[in-house]
């Protein structure tokens, strides 16, 4: 589903990901570790198309389609996701507003007809109860307010409304008590499908306890150090990161 | 330049598509400014003779005042007696047949505001046939507020049939000699709406379909006088989210709220006059003086206004808390976009006791767009207990625009309790982001982001007219109103 070959990103002229490749099948489950500073937050934005995050060379192939060619939005109306980190405030945004807009979008890109105020209400109902949001948070703004585990839950609202094809999640976990981080898991669980790809960005092992990824990747000074099963990831969190960093540098090395 | 802020301004930069055709007037006094062409404009009106003398001192005093420039805003000097003071109304056969002689990019417009055809038509200036549809409209609802002892006439009118209550009223809140453009108005103001609410009645519909209707033709020099006696209340709609077709460079209206014991005035302005190419040629120059006087004890007067038009608006609509208990209230959305000046904001006078206001004001400035805010808060000694609330957040798009802040604030009673808050912010490019990876495109997250920044406006726009002023907002950022 998903191709990188060789990408290099930087951002204001200073190289963050210097050749990452990375081949995700539609089914898995990828995470990406790494150290801070080590260019995973940046892979996540650079596939979802922020600006200002310059490709200087490699490529993106997702479904047949050249990822890198594609605006922002067209890369969201084709499925892409991507659950932010920081997810920023929009006073004055209805989150019902802001979803509506965003799904009826993404509808007529697919030829489906628009959903009405009736059948969409019902749709966000029906995913707010899974989630156990209160109902008034139909007409807060978007992310106004918010402690950082309703940002966290909102994500996933839209993630659950939406049903993008490839999902790429920033760092869920951060900010989130044992609690909500078992919720946010369980709803992201329920996402996995034979159809759909996951890309899972996180800095600790502990989110992983509840998504067994099929796939751990180590992302050290913006390349792929080492990949492996999910038992890469418990190794990882018993030598830390310097272990795998010091085995690179001792590989480039000789 | 992130691509980001490239992609604003382009959204922005769009040009405003359509021009204005210059028609020749038949019926014009000459050009230029003289107490003959005072005598002239009172006699064509055959006004009475009070209406007369206050023309001509008021043109006697405006000779001994010089043009105020202290206001942020850059502009030619304007030649007084280059100026056509009076023209007869337009004949109906020198406009458009149908709209089909109308400029196609006019007419996309209205239908992205969702205009309703008839009134495409009269805003078009097209010729429009007697047994139309609105003029039976017009004639139900004035049958309808004549049963009420409702006043609403154009001013012209009310001095003819009603000549005691303007005689009463008129520039006791605007004196003839308050400022330059309100002294200028009074000598030689054209036409207008007069509107009296008897005491205890309540206006059973929003003052604005019937005014569209009449909206037509009142000219560059607009009065308008509203009254609300005691306990009487009225809701009041003025201009139009259609842009309207005008030849008149310089607009000076002067607007009189009055609201006795116990009354309420609310009065919305969407403001969408032609706001220039995009060097800023040709726009309208909309110098207004707009002031409520709440005069009797509890009234409570409040005006909303959506500005996004006008190549240099300055406008202060104030509130003049006179009654015990009054309360003001000052909504107002100022977009600015090209090289558009705004310097716009209010005065809230406190004389009486327990008086209150409340300042909630959004300045939104695009491309070279200039946005300032002017408020002025006054204590007066007597004022015992005044509380003010003064919000004012501005919204940067790109970063060749700005934003300004003048507050004015002058405590003469220790109980009083003033408070002032200010934001300025950008349209984040993490903003935009976020909409986008939504797969919503970037023009629709900036209306939307706009639209949430303006909300608390809005809300005070009857339901409606928000609506309209919402996709106002969204026409006016692409780039004028094409």
């Amino acid at each position: 589903m998903l191709t990188v070959n060789d990408l290099h990103v930087a951002i204001d002229g200073k190289e963050i990901l210097r050749g990452v490749d990375l081949n995700v099948k539609a089914g898995e489950v990828h995470a990406i570790m790494g150290p801070n500073g080590s260019g995973k937050s940046t892979l996540a934005q650079a596939l979802a198309g922020r600006e200002g995050y310059e490709v200087t060379s490699g490529s993106v192939r997702y479904q047949k389609l050249d990822l890198l060619a594609m605006t922002p939005e067209q890369r969201a109306r084709e499925g892409v996701f991507l659950a932010f980190q920081y997810p920023v405030e929009i006073p004055g945004v209805s989150i019902a507003l802001f979803l509506k807009t965003a799904l009826n979008t993404t509808r007529k890109q697919k030829g489906l007809p628009e959903l009405d105020a009736m059948d969409f209400l019902d749709l966000m109902r029906d995913k707010m109860r899974q989630l156990e949001m209160d109902e008034s948070f139909l007409s807060r703004a978007v992310n106004e307010g918010f402690s950082g585990g309703e940002k966290k839950r909102n994500e996933i609202l839209q993630m659950l409304i939406l049903e993008p094809k490839l999902i790429i999640l920033d760092e869920p976990d951060s900010g989130l008590d044992i609690d909500a981080l078992r919720f946010v898991a369980d709803s992201i669980n329920k996402m996995r499908s034979p159809t759909r790809a996951i890309v899972l960005v996180t800095h600790y092992q502990r989110l992983l306890d509840y998504i067994v990824p099929d796939v751990v990747h180590v992302l050290s000074q913006g390349r792929i150090v080492k990949s492996g099963g999910a038992k890469l990831a418990k190794e990882l969190e018993k030598h830390g990161y310097g272990w795998v960093e010091a085995e690179d540098m001792a590989k480039q090395v000789a | 330049m992130t691509i980001a802020t490239k992609s604003l301004d382009e959204l922005v930069g769009r040009e405003y598509k359509h021009g204005f055709i210059t028609s020749v007037e038949t019926d014009q006094v000459p050009r230029g400014l003289s107490e003959e062409t005072v005598r002239l404009i009172s006699a064509k009106k055959n006004e009475p003779e009070f209406m007369l003398e206050w023309r001509l001192k008021a043109y006697r005093h405006w000779l001994t005042m010089t043009e105020p420039h202290w206001a942020n805003v850059h502009y030619a000097p304007i030649d007084y007696q280059n100026i056509f003071y009076y023209s007869a109304p337009k004949s109906e056969k020198d406009g458009p047949r149908s709209l089909s002689d109308i400029d196609p990019e006019l007419l996309r417009t209205y239908e992205k505001l969702g205009i309703p055809l008839k009134e495409q038509e009269m805003l078009a200036g097209v010729a429009v046939d007697a047994v139309f549809d609105s003029v039976s409209v017009a004639t139900t609802f004035k049958g309808k507020l004549a049963e009420l002892g409702i006043i609403f006439c154009p001013f012209s009118e009310a001095v003819q049939k009603h000549p005691d209550l303007v005689q009463q009223y008129l520039g006791t809140v605007v004196p003839y000699t308050d400022n330059f453009y309100a002294s200028l108005n009074s000598a030689v103001f054209s036409d207008g709406s007069f509107c009296y609410i008897p005491p205890g009645v309540r206006c059973p519909m929003e003052l604005s379909t019937y005014f569209r209707i009449n909206a037509k033709n009142t000219g560059q020099f607009e009065r308008t006088l509203i009254i609300a006696d005691e306990d009487a209340y009225v809701s009041y709609l003025e201009g139009c989210t259609a842009p309207m077709r005008d030849e008149n460079q310089l607009h000076a209206a002067v607007v009189e709220l009055i609201a006795l014991k116990g009354a309420r005035i609310k009065y919305a302005t969407v403001q969408n006059w032609y706001p220039g190419d995009k060097q800023g040629r040709g726009g309208i120059y909309n110098f207004v003086t707009k002031r409520g006087d709440c005069r009797g004890d509890s009234s409570h007067i409040s005006w909303t206004q959506v500005e996004t038009g006008s190549a240099i608006t300055w406008k202060y609509p104030s509130v003049i808390l006179r009654g015990d208990n009054s309360k003001g209230e000052f909504y107002s959305v100022a977009l600015t976009n090209h090289f558009q000046q705004a310097d716009t904001g209010t005065k809230m006078i406190h004389i009486g006791r327990n008086t209150k206001s409340t300042v909630l004001s959004k300045g939104i400035s695009a491309g070279h767009g200039q946005n300032s805010y002017r408020g002025l808060i006054k204590v007066l000694p007597g004022a015992e207990n005044a509380r003010n609330y003064t919000q004012c957040d501005s919204l940067l798009l790109g970063d060749q625009c700005g934003a300004h802040t003048f507050p004015y604030i002058e405590v003469k009673n220790p109980s009083a309790k003033v408070e002032h808050e200010a934001s300025t912010s950008r349209i984040g490019e993490d903003q935009l982001f976020y909409c986008t990876q939504r797969g919503i495109p970037p023009e629709d997250a900036v209306s939307m982001i706009v639209s949430g920044f303006c909300k608390a406006v809005f809300q005070e726009l009857p339901m409606e007219f928000a609506v309209e002023a919402q996709k106002l907002l969204g026409v006016s950022l692409e780039g004028g109103t094409g």
